[in-house]
């Protein structure tokens, strides 16, 4: 992104969000701000509300209370197909693909809204040579070329994975949500997809909740912890270390 | 050779639609082979026809999508209803030719898959699956009150062959029905198999794997869901005009629960997960409904029993049993499956003959008892009063069952080889027996 000024525009903007299951209160009060271009995650014990954030961010559902704005949009209570038109897109922490699916298939599927094909049934899908090529750039960018012809459903666990962010990024959304991307991975196939993160992330905005704290540190740009569903802290990564708070809280407890 | 028959558009299209070709070679030539170039024998072809495009069209639902709907007739029956109500209309004198009856038909599939679909396919699962039960229950009920429209039980007439002559054709003889039905069959399946190559055809199976997945790539799975009802109603329609045409009657079972129970037999038995397991499916019933029928009349008990089997043993249909062999049909080790295929025929075809012989018995006891105790099974003459043929029957199932029990591993080594054969062939590893 450009200027540090400039980049202090928000992408998206968390104001006292609140979730409520039943009496059961999850998010009480997150208010966030996400700015253009930044890799920003988001860390917290388990049970702390992470990914019900996310979920919320994304529309699988609506908060009890507070806005959510992408690009100084309301989208707090839209459907997920129509937050993703408005531009993000989001990984899931249990692999969420099209399992019958060839991976090549997997990724077309994904480039199609964003191209323009919506609902149409005039054109062959084999003929849209836009779709394809931009199908061919994700599987390489995933490094999945050589599995185009799989079935989804039948790849390695790091292979799906991948498949998971290539979904997330086929499209051409500038705000992406990651959900644990590297959970359950080695330590090789860990790097891996730092590296693949890292570079899906130019030009867009990342926001991503992760477990492992070398890739949070490595990768963020700044970072927010949440705990039993408020944000303590919100600041760049050498600040976060070093905030008492956070380490009784949260760092304190995995390290120990 | 001429380089223009070498690499010149023409050829070029032939050869990507080299299937469709051979299709419509097919279907030309069928009602002329011996045997089936009766009239019989050609309505029995023109029934595959019809049958083969409501399949078709049932399996953008249930393999395509994910949609299993126990209400599919409703758009077939109105279809027809479209058709025989257009005839007759062309019987008074309207200066439409019949070979066009069947777009009726479509159009009216169409308006009604609009209507119903946008109701129903709110949700899928089993809540789409009860609603289109209910659906069809309503049109069936409906139809059977709604006596001035659909003649109710006994159905409506018309007669195709009082009309303008298009082309000369009179429709008189059952090879020029047959050859609109053909005609219409093919153009029906080469559009559906064209919608699923679309943007949304594809998103069809993208929503049948993981609905809340194509939600976060910016589609509606209730959109997708209701543009695929809607087509898969139009082209019931159109086979339900087919079916006015041929039958030049429609009554109120064309829309009924029975219809939609065949339809959903024909796609599975057929295998859903390919595209033309559902004429493979609606040919094999079609011909067992005609054919059986003329030796038992406890055939539907048989298409039950066959329809089980497949479930249970060969869940991707016909389609997925032949599909299976196309990893290894190159091997040499083909030959030693085939060889170990014909010779466990042998014990099943015993079993079967045994089971054959008890059901037989059993049903002619059971609601023939007026009938009297002897009757010719197989070609034999036997009184069922005694205890011989119980026996026999027993016999030959237990011995030709624990046979094929016993050559079993035998059928699985020739797999193993030949799959391993395959292989070793192949580059890239490929997965064996599915």
């Amino acid at each position: 992104m450009s200027g540090p000024v400039e980049s202090k525009r928000c992408a998206l903007k968390l104001e006292s969000v609140h979730k409520r299951f039943g009496a059961t209160p999850i998010i009480r009060g997150v208010s966030l701000d996400i700015y253009e271009g930044e890799r920003h995650a988001i860390i917290g014990p388990n049970g702390a509300g992470k990914s019900t954030l996310f979920n919320l961010v994304s529309g699988l559902f609506p908060p009890t209370a507070g806005s959510i704005r992408l690009n100084d949009q309301p989208i707090e209570g839209r459907s997920p197909f129509e937050i993703y038109r408005r531009g993000l897109a989001r990984s899931f922490q249990v692999t969420n693909i099209f399992p019958r699916l060839s991976v090549y298939e997997n990724i077309r599927c994904s480039v199609l809204w964003s191209l323009g094909y919506r609902y149409s049934f005039t054109r062959d899908v084999s003929k849209l040579s836009d779709a394809n090529e931009r199908t061919e750039q994700v599987l390489e960018q995933i490094g999945m070329r050589a599995r185009r012809d799989a079935r989804a459903g039948v790849l390695t666990y790091a292979e799906q994975r991948a498949l998971e962010i290539g979904i997330t990024i086929a499209g051409d959304a500038r705000v992406i949500l990651l959900d644990e991307p590297t959970a359950g991975m080695s330590r090789a196939e860990t790097a891996r997809a730092v590296s693949l993160i890292r570079t899906i992330s130019t030009g867009r905005t990342l926001v991503m909740v992760e477990h492992d704290m070398g890739v949070v540190f490595d990768l963020a740009d700044r970072i927010s912890v949440l705990v039993y569903g408020e944000i303590i802290a919100s600041d760049v990564p050498a600040r976060i270390r070093e905030n008492a708070a956070v380490q009784t809280a949260y760092l304190g407890t995995v390290h120990a | 050779m001429n380089p223009l028959t070498r690499s010149g558009p023409l050829t070029q299209w032939a050869t990507q639609h080299r299937p469709w070709i051979a299709a419509a070679i097919v279907l030309i030539v069928l009602p002329h082979v011996p045997g089936l170039d009766g009239n019989f024998g050609r309505s029995l072809l023109s029934q595959m026809g019809i049958a083969a495009v409501f399949a078709l069209s049932y399996n953008l639902l249930l393999g395509q999508t994910g949609l299993l709907s126990f209400g599919h007739a409703v758009y077939f029956g109105l279809g027809g209803y479209a058709g025989i109500h257009l005839m007759r209309a062309i019987n008074e004198g309207l200066p439409i030719p019949m070979p066009l009856v069947p777009l009726a038909g479509a159009a009216a599939g169409l308006a009604f898959g609009i209507l119903f679909g946008a109701v129903t396919t709110r949700r899928a699962g089993v809540v789409f699956a009860l609603i289109s039960l209910g659906v069809g229950e309503l049109v069936f009920a409906a139809m059977r009150i709604l006596q001035g429209f659909s003649g109710g039980e006994e159905g409506i007439t018309a007669n195709r062959g009082a009309g303008p002559h298009l082309l000369g054709l009179t429709l008189g003889p059952q090879l020029q029905v047959y050859y609109v039905v053909a005609f219409w069959a093919l153009v029906a399946a080469a559009l559906m198999a064209a919608f699923l190559r679309t943007p949304v055809g594809r998103m069809c199976n993208a929503v049948r794997d993981n609905p809340e997945r194509a939600a976060f790539i910016g589609y509606d799975p209730v959109r997708v869901r209701f543009v695929v009802f809607s087509v898969a109603a139009m082209f019931a329609g159109l086979a339900g005009g087919l079916h006015a045409l041929n039958y030049e009657i429609v009554a109120a079972e064309a829309v009924g629960a029975g219809r939609s129970g065949t339809v959903l037999l024909m796609a599975y038995i057929g295998g859903v997960h390919s595209f033309f397991g559902a004429v493979l499916g609606a040919v094999t019933i079609t011909w067992l409904q005609v054919s059986l029928s003329d030796y038992t009349t406890a055939w539907q008990l048989y298409l039950g029993l066959f329809f089980m089997a497949m479930v249970l043993f060969a869940p991707g249909g016909l389609s997925g049993l032949l599909l299976m062999h196309r990893p290894i049909v190159r091997t040499r080790a083909f030959v030693g499956v085939l060889k170990t295929y014909a010779i466990a025929a042998i014990p099943a075809i015993v079993a079967v003959v045994g089971a054959i012989m008890l059901l037989e018995i059993n049903y002619r006891r059971a609601t023939q008892p007026d009938a009297g105790a002897r009757m010719r099974l197989f070609w034999v003459d036997m009184d069922t009063a005694t205890l011989w043929p119980w026996l026999a029957a027993l016999a030959l199932l237990a011995a030709g069952a624990f046979f094929f029990y016993r050559y079993r591993p035998r059928v699985a080594q020739a797999w193993q080889r030949a799959s391993d054969e395959a292989r070793a062939a192949s580059d890239t590893p490929r997965a064996g027996a599915p």
